[in-house]
């Protein structure tokens, strides 16, 4: 079943009736249906074409937020082989938002860590919606270090709403762990590559996406704050999201203007989520393109490559 | 304007305006709601002398407070863009910008200094939250860097007060951006070996805490201050329960090992002192000989080059 969005319910309702009468068709040998589910079919693909040919930032928001749409564990599983899962910060968790551990990116021997979102009730629990606690950016520090020390270059994939916001999280210093994971991103003298492969959700996603090149899928986003709770602070009425997503600048395409994001992965027609074989190739061609700028260059070079890149920032400004 | 305005305007208007009280002259304390004469308070530093309710302080008055005899200069900072994604809610960014620049006469939320704190030269930086709530933006960012340059260049500590509702939203991306900035700007101190000392005032919240704030060498903060990563109406909201008393005010924080120390405002300036005499390998501070805080004092203290004296 595909999960249509508000924006999509034309597209719904084409891709259902061709449905349908294909479905009616199995259950009779008379009927010829092809011919008119196929011009459903063409329909649907301009429609499609077309919807997507002109996403508004609120409506990248949902793309990017699509329960379909692929996520951290799927290209862990689809990228890498020999993952070896690392699990728990020593201090006091093991945070299950924050996936991350040993993997081969063809044959080269990385570490990869990223947010994990879940895909069902319950997995979507256990990972707090991709949520994490300070434990999960302990887990992550703790990793990037040890890359560090045995040269592995770091893979981050950032998917989260951001740091979750609760009392045991603050208790146990989620500002602070969030600050040291930054920190932990611009100190390691390895190759650090991000992809914002769904929500770059503020400070929880800059603790991972701190790296030598971002790339960003097409409909991805990464921002301040989301829209929604922009929108109720800068217009008091949270239901102005469109107008925030629009005032936030958060799109891929806006970000690479900016020298946010270094580079745009493109996606299937209608997203992610519509053909996520192709996604996950296009992320890992990207991968290994961008590891290999950093083949030849040693620790303090990549230290000052992430240095040099962060404090340029900023001089870019949308101004046509 | 009616109509007895227009018509009798001269000589009432100005009997009128003569007898207007001068505003600011009391002020009501935020926590015990005690009236305060101004030249009490100020003398204090800004603290209620009821119920010692730390108030707000803009950085212009801390300095003058924590600099030997109020004498500091200016370090410039690099200006950014102005408005880079032309951001406009219910009204444009740079009219917001104006009014905080008119509100506060300053020019942005972030004022950096050098000059010395009991013989100690030290370079400081304070966030001003009167200032669009002290909100971290490309500027803030930016007097960070050029604060921890300064210290870098001088071979001095950065004592940086920490004062903000968070990021600058205005700025969207390139507010968050200021977190790894100024992250860049903590590690240049470190890798120097000088000094990151902290004080955390209220409130500090959001991507500030996420970034400086919490990454100085020592972390003190004022207080009852509010310091936190989410605020608690944001996890009233999330997790649907009242939270503790006291929860993620300066106490607290001790309590849970996030901080190292919570100091009275008007015991800060000497505490300030001895730690960075001693992380500095300095001889012990000799108290007697130095003029005492407060901008009332003259003093012939040395050589700055712009002088900041704001007795009048």
């Amino acid at each position: 079943m595909t999960h249509y969005l508000d924006f999509e319910r034309p597209l719904a309702e084409i891709e259902g009736k061709a449905e349908e009468l294909r479905a009616m068709a199995r259950g009779n040998d008379e009927m010829d249906v092809e011919e008119e589910a196929a011009a459903l079919d063409a329909k649907a693909a301009t429609l499609l074409a077309e919807l997507y040919g002109k996403l508004t930032p609120w409506r990248k928001c949902q793309v990017a937020r699509h329960p379909q749409r692929p996520h951290c564990k799927d290209y862990i599983e689809a990228l890498f082989t020999e993952y070896t899962p690392l699990a728990g910060d020593r201090g006091f968790a093991d945070d299950q938002a924050v996936m991350g551990g040993l993997a081969r990116l063809d044959d080269r021997p990385v570490m990869v860590i990223g947010h994990e979102k879940g895909h069902d009730t319950q997995s979507r629990l256990s990972r707090n919606f991709g949520m994490a606690r300070p434990e999960g950016y302990r887990k992550a520090i703790r990793l990037m270090e040890m890359a560090g020390r045995f040269g592995l270059p770091v893979v981050t994939l950032i998917d989260t709403p951001g740091a979750y916001p609760g009392k045991g999280a603050e208790e146990r210093g989620q500002s602070e762990a969030i600050a040291r994971s930054t920190e932990a991103c611009l100190r390691i003298g390895v190759p650090l590559v991000s992809v914002v492969i769904g929500e770059g959700g503020s400070g929880g996603a800059v603790a991972f996406a701190t790296a030598n090149r971002v790339a960003m899928l097409e409909h991805s986003v990464y921002s301040v704050i989301s829209p929604e709770g922009c929108a109720s602070i800068l217009w008091k009425d949270a239901e102005k999201m469109r107008e925030a997503a629009e005032a936030l600048r958060l799109t891929a395409q806006d970000l690479l203007k900016l020298g946010v994001a270094d580079r745009i992965i493109p996606e299937p027609l209608g997203g992610a989520h519509r053909d996520p074989a192709a996604t996950m190739a296009a992320v890992k061609s990207m991968l290994n393109t961008m590891l290999s700028e950093f083949d030849e260059r040693d620790a303090a070079q990549l230290i000052a490559d992430r240095r040099r890149k962060y404090l340029n920032i900023g001089s870019k400004g949308l101004a046509a | 304007m009616n109509w007895i305005t227009n018509y009798v305007r001269p000589r009432i208007n100005s009997i009128f305006s003569r007898r207007e009280t001068p505003e600011n002259l009391w002020s009501k304390c935020d926590g015990c709601g005690t009236m305060l004469f101004h030249r009490e308070i100020s003398d204090n530093l800004n603290v209620c002398t009821n119920c010692n309710h730390h108030m707000h302080i803009t950085p212009r008055d801390r300095f003058a407070a924590l600099f030997d005899g109020g004498i500091f200069s200016e370090v410039a900072v690099p200006e950014p863009l102005s408005d880079p994604l032309q951001f406009r809610d219910q009204k444009r960014y740079p009219d917001r910008l104006k009014a905080a620049q008119r509100d506060t006469g300053e020019k942005e939320a972030m004022l950096v200094a050098t000059g010395e704190i009991g013989r100690t030269p030290i370079v400081a930086a304070a966030q001003d939250f009167s200032f669009m709530a002290g909100s971290m933006g490309m500027y803030v960012g930016n007097a960070i860097i050029a604060a921890a340059e300064e210290a870098v260049r001088l071979g001095r500590p950065l004592i940086l007060f920490s004062a903000a509702g968070g990021a600058r939203m205005q700025e969207g991306i390139l507010s968050l951006m200021q977190m790894p900035r100024t992250t860049v700007a903590v590690q240049m101190l470190k890798e120097a070996g000088l000094p990151y000392i902290v004080v955390l005032t209220h409130p500090t919240t959001g991507g500030v805490t996420a970034s400086y704030a919490m990454l100085g060498d020592i972390q003190i903060a004022e207080p009852e201050a509010l310091i936190c990563f989410a605020g608690p109406r944001v996890i009233e909201q999330t997790i649907r329960e009242k939270l503790p008393e006291g929860f993620q005010r300066a106490e607290y924080l001790l309590e849970h090992g996030m901080l190292d120390r919570v100091t009275d405002r008007r015991e800060m300036r000497k505490e300030l002192i001895v730690i960075t005499r001693m992380l500095m390998q300095m001889p012990p501070p000799t108290w007697g000989d130095l003029p005492p805080p407060g901008p009332e004092t003259v003093s012939g203290s040395p050589e700055p080059a712009t002088q900041t004296d704001r007795s009048g």
